[in-house]
C-alpha cells in the first residue's frame, strides 16, 4: 500500500502493510513521519543494485570480523553471524529525552530497592512488595545481607527492554540486570552502518555512542576498593562457548583490559590474583559475565567449573569489586517487575516516567484464575528465565502447549506472569529489495557508577521473520543501528 | 599477560607454522612425482608423512590426489592442514581482545577458505594454486602480525611458538632425508638426484637462498651445513634456536620475574651446539643422533616454557611475591 507517498517511492515500499501496530515510519495515513523523509528518499534514490552491493559489503564486513553468537542446543555450527537490518531505527531528541529520564528515574529506584531489601528491608516492612515474594525468588542471594557494595551501587550495568505501544508510548517490558548483553552489536552495527550509509549519516546528525567502552570503563574504576588507585579492572568470562563470547572478547579489547576465565583466578587469604606470565598479579575490580550461580563453587553452586573458587569471600572482605553485585536478578524477576512502579513512589516519591507492560501475577490466586481462563490471549513467562525461554506466546500456541503451560502454572505459580500480547512498534527492514515493516524493540544501555549514564539509543531488536513477535537473538531476531538525532 | 593467553597464542602460531610446513611439503612432493625417477610414489609419500613427524593410519591407497585431499581437507585428521588452521583459529579466538583486529580478520579470512566449496573445486583443477592461496594466507597473517601487534610478551609468545615448530620441523626433515642423502644409488642418473636435493630445499623455501650462498651447485654436505648452521637463513635450525633465544630473554626483559635459569640454560646449550662446530665434525660422527638430540632439545624447551610461564604451581608464585 503506498498511500500517501511520492510515486518514485512506490516500488520500494512496495506491499507495505499498515494496521493496528505503530509504524515507525510511516503515519496511520500512510504519509512519512518527518524524522524519516531523508531516509526514505535516499533509498528511493539508489539503484537497486547500489542497495544490493552495500548490503553484500556490510555482510562481508560482519562476517571477516567474526560477529557472531552461539546458540545453543544444536548441533550444526556453534557459531552464527548475527543478522542484522541494513536500515537505522530513528528515534527523535524528544523522545529521547524522555527515554533517558525514565531510565535514569527507574534504575536509580531498582538500586534502592536491591540496597534496601539486602538491608534493613524497609519495602518488606512496610508491605509495598510481598516479603514472601522476594525470599521465594531464585535469584534472591542470602549471602548478600548487610554486605557493604562500593558506592551502594548494585547494577552499574543495566540494559532494560522498551516496547513503543500504537499509541506511540514507550514503555519498559523488562529489566537486565544480572549481565546483559548485545551492547557490541550496538557499537559494531553503528561501524559498519557509518561505512555503509555514510551521507547519510553525516545529514542526519545522529549522537556517538562509540564511548561506550570509555564510559563502561570509567564506570568499573570508579567502583574500585579503597586505597588502590591503579585498580586491574578484569572482565570475567564464561569461556569461548557462551553465547556472548564475542562481546566479551570486544569489550575487553576495546576497554584493554584482561579478558580472563575462572580457570585463570586464585585466591589466597581473601585476594583474588590472576595467573600471569610473571606470575600471580593481584585483582581489584571484575566485570563479570558469569551468573551468580556459576561464580563461586564454595558459596553458589558447587559443580561449576566456570568461576573462582573463594571469589566470594574475598569480595565479601572488601579486596575486590565485582559487578554487577551478586544477587541483583532478584529486581529484574518478572513478578518483583510489577511492582518498580511502586518503588519508583516508595523510594523517589514520583509517579514512574515510563510505564510498566500490565503484569498478572500467578503467584496471586484471582490474577492466576483469569491467566488460565486467558491462556490463548496473553503471554505466559517463566519469572526467572531470559533470551525468550521459557514463554508462551498465547495467539500464537496449541492447545497443547496451553495445557501443558496451565499444567506448570498450577505446579509452580510462583513462577509465571502473564502479559497482554502487545501489538508493539513495527520499523521498515530491507527485505529483498523493498521494504517490509518488522516488529522492534529498544536495549538501551544504561551505566551506574558515579551517576546514571545511558548510550544515546541501544540496541534495536527485530524479529526478522514476518509476523513474529520474538526479537531474541537465539530466536530467530536481529538488529538494526539506532540513531538518536541531535534535533 | 595471562597464562593461559600466552598458551593460546603460542600454539596458535605453532599451528599455522605446522600448516605452512605441510602444505609445503605437500607441494614439492607432488611436484616430484611428476618425474620417473627409481623412487616410487609410495616411497615419497611415506617420506613426507614421516617428514610430517605422523603416524595417522594416512597409509598409502595408490591414488594420490584423493590422498592430498585428505592431508588438506580432512578436519577430522590431526595432520591435516585444515585441522591445524581450525586449531590456529580456535586458539584465536579464546585471545581475541589480545591479538589486533587486523590479525583476527586475517585468520578468520583463512578458515573461511579453507572451508568454502570454491577451494575444493579449486584444488580438483590446480592444487598448485589453491596450495598457494592457502600458504599465501598464512604469510599474510605473519605480516599482518609483525605489523599490526605491540611487539610485547604475546608477540614474543607467537615467536616463539613459530621458532620452536619450525626448527623441530626441519631437523626431523633434515632426519628422515639424511640416510639416502649420503647414499645415493649407484648409477640412479644424477638428474634425477639433483631433483630430490632440489625437493629437500624447497621444503624449507631455501632453494634460492642457498644458491646465493653456495651457487647452483647442490652437495649433500653444504645442503646440510645450510640448514643446519646458517646464521641468516630462516628456516636454519641456528636461525630458529637464535630466534627462541631472544624471544625468551624479551619475556624475561619484559616480565622481570626470576630468571628462568632451566630455559636459559638449554636454549643456551643447542645454541652453542651449532655455533661451535662445523658440518664436517657433524659428519664425522652419528649424525642421525645429532639430528635427533636437536628434536629431544626442542621439545624439552617446550616443557620448560611451559613449566615457568603456564603451569606453575601456586605455591611457588606466593613465596615470590
Amino acid at each position: 500500500m503506498s498511500a500517501g507517498l511520492p510515486l518514485e517511492m512506490e516500488t520500494l515500499f512496495g506491499d507495505y502493510p499498515l494496521d493496528g501496530a505503530f509504524d515507525e515510519m510511516r503515519e496511520p495515513c500512510g504519509a512519512l513521519r518527518p524524522h524519516y523523509q531523508a531516509l526514505a528518499e535516499t533509498l528511493a534514490r539508489l539503484p537497486e543494485e547500489e542497495l544490493q552491493r552495500r548490503k553484500q559489503s556490510a555482510d562481508l564486513s560482519f562476517l571477516t570480523q567474526g560477529i557472531t553468537f552461539t546458540v545453543y542446543g544444536r548441533d550444526e555450527g556453534t557459531e552464527r553471524i548475527f543478522p542484522y537490518d541494513l536500515l537505522p531505527r530513528l528515534i527523535t531528541a524528544q523522545e529521547w529525552d524522555h527515554i533517558e529520564r525514565g531510565l535514569t528515574q527507574r534504575i536509580t529506584a531498582l538500586n534502592l530497592f536491591l540496597r534496601d531489601v539486602y538491608s534493613d528491608a524497609k519495602i518488606l516492612n512496610d508491605r509495598v512488595v510481598p516479603r514472601e515474594l522476594v525470599y521465594s525468588c531464585k535469584h534472591y542471594r542470602r549471602q548478600m545481607r548487610g554486605l557493604q557494595v562500593p558506592r551502594n551501587v548494585y547494577i552499574a550495568v543495566v540494559g532494560s527492554d522498551l516496547l513503543r505501544l500504537n499509541t506511540g508510548e514507550f514503555v519498559v517490558l523488562e529489566d537486565n540486570l544480572r549481565v546483559p548483553s548485545g551492547v557490541s552489536y550496538m557499537l559494531t552495527n553503528r561501524r559498519v552502518m557509518k561505512r555503509t550509509f555514510p551521507e547519510l549519516f553525516h545529514s542526519y546528525g545522529v549522537r556517538p555512542i562509540e564511548h561506550y567502552p570509555q564510559m563502561l570503563l570509567a564506570t568499573l574504576r570508579s567502583l574500585a576498593p579503597e586505597g588502590r588507585p591503579q585498580p586491574n579492572i578484569v572482565l570475567l568470562t564464561p569461556g569461548v562457548f557462551n553465547s556472548a563470547y564475542f562481546e566479551h572478547t570486544y569489550l575487553a579489547r576495546q576497554m584493554g583490559i584482561d579478558l580472563v576465565e575462572g580457570r585463570d583466578l586464585v585466591t589466597h587469604d581473601n585476594i583474588v590474583y590472576m595467573r600471569t606470565t610473571d606470575g600471580l598479579k593481584r585483582v581489584d575490580v571484575i566485570y563479570r559475565r558469569v551468573d551468580d550461580d556459576f561464580s563461586d563453587p564454595l558459596i553458589f553452586r558447587t559443580d561449576s567449573a566456570l568461576g573462582c573458587g573463594g571469589l566470594f569471600n574475598a569480595y565479601r572482605a572488601g579486596n575486590v569489586s565485582v559487578t554487577n553485585a551478586f544477587g541483583t536478578g532478584l529486581a529484574d524477576d518478572k513478578a518483583i517487575y510489577a511492582f518498580v512502579p511502586a518503588m519508583i513512589r516508595y523510594y523517589l516519591n514520583e509517579d514512574a516516567i515510563l510505564p510498566n507492560v500490565k503484569t498478572f501475577l500467578c503467584s496471586e490466586e484471582k490474577e492466576r484464575k483469569h491467566v488460565l481462563a486467558n491462556l490463548d490471549k496473553l503471554v505466559v513467562k517463566a519469572v526467572g528465565e531470559s533470551g525468550g525461554y521459557g514463554m508462551l506466546i498465547g495467539t500464537q500456541s496449541t492447545a497443547r502447549q496451553r495445557e501443558e503451560f496451565a499444567r506448570q502454572i498450577e505446579a509452580n505459580p510462583r513462577n509465571y506472569i502473564a502479559q497482554p500480547t502487545l501489538d508493539f512498534s513495527r520499523a521498515p527492514c530491507l527485505i529483498g529489495n523493498h521494504l517490509e515493516p518488522r516488529h522492534v524493540d529498544l536495549r538501551p544501555y544504561v551505566l551506574f557508577g558515579d551517576k546514571v549514564n545511558i548510550a544515546p539509543g541501544g540496541l534495536t531488536r527485530v524479529a526478522l521473520e514476518k509476523g513474529s513477535l520474538v526479537v531474541n537473538s537465539s530466536q530467530g531476531g536481529g538488529s538494526k543501528d539506532t540513531w538518536v538525532l541531535e534535533q | 599477560m595471562l597464562s593461559r593467553v600466552a598458551d593460546s597464542l603460542y600454539w596458535m602460531s605453532r599451528y599455522l607454522e605446522r600448516a605452512e610446513n605441510t602444505v609445503r611439503l605437500l607441494d614439492v612432493t607432488m611436484s616430484l612425482m611428476l618425474d620417473t625417477g627409481e623412487t616410487s610414489a609410495e616411497t615419497r609419500w611415506q617420506r613426507m608423512m614421516a617428514s610430517l613427524g605422523k603416524q595417522t593410519g594416512m597409509d598409502w591407497d595408490g591414488d594420490m590426489e584423493s590422498m592430498a585431499r585428505m592431508l588438506v581437507f580432512d578436519s577430522l585428521n590431526h595432520a591435516s592442514v585444515t585441522f591445524c588452521v581450525n586449531g590456529a583459529r580456535e586458539n584465536a579466538r579464546q585471545v581475541r581482545e589480545e591479538i589486533s583486529s587486523e590479525q583476527w580478520q586475517r585468520l578468520n579470512r583463512l578458515y573461511h577458505q579453507m572451508h568454502s566449496p570454491h577451494t575444493q573445486t579449486q584444488f580438483r583443477s590446480n592444487i598448485n594454486d589453491a596450495l598457494t592461496s592457502v600458504v599465501d594466507g598464512i604469510h599474510l597473517f605473519k605480516g599482518v602480525s609483525d605489523t599490526t601487534m605491540i611487539h610485547g610478551q604475546g608477540w614474543q609468545f607467537i615467536r616463539l611458538g613459530r621458532y620452536l615448530e619450525r626448527a623441530y620441523a626441519t631437523a626431523t626433515l633434515l632426519e628422515v632425508y639424511q640416510p639416502e642423502l649420503f647414499h645415493a644409488h649407484e648409477g640412479e642418473h644424477s638428474g634425477y638426484q639433483y631433483l630430490e636435493l632440489v625437493g629437500l630445499l624447497r621444503c624449507c623455501t631455501s632453494f634460492e637462498a642457498y644458491c646465493q650462498v653456495y651457487t647452483a651447485d647442490l652437495a649433500p654436505d653444504r645442503i646440510l651445513e645450510f640448514l643446519l648452521l646458517n646464521r641468516d637463513f630462516p628456516h636454519a635450525i641456528r636461525y630458529c634456536v637464535d630466534g627462541i633465544r631472544h624471544a625468551i630473554e624479551s619475556v624475561q626483559r619484559t616480565g622481570g620475574r626470576r630468571a628462568p635459569d632451566e630455559l636459559i640454560a638449554i636454549t643456551g646449550r643447542l645454541h652453542a651446539m651449532l655455533v661451535y662446530t662445523t658440518i664436517g665434525e657433524i659428519l664425522a660422527r652419528d649424525t642421525a643422533a645429532f639430528l635427533h638430540s636437536i628434536r629431544e632439545q626442542c621439545m624439552d624447551i617446550h616443557e620448560l616454557i611451559y613449566r615457568y610461564y603456564v603451569q606453575y604451581s601456586i605455591q611457588s608464585a606466593l613465596t615470590i611475591w
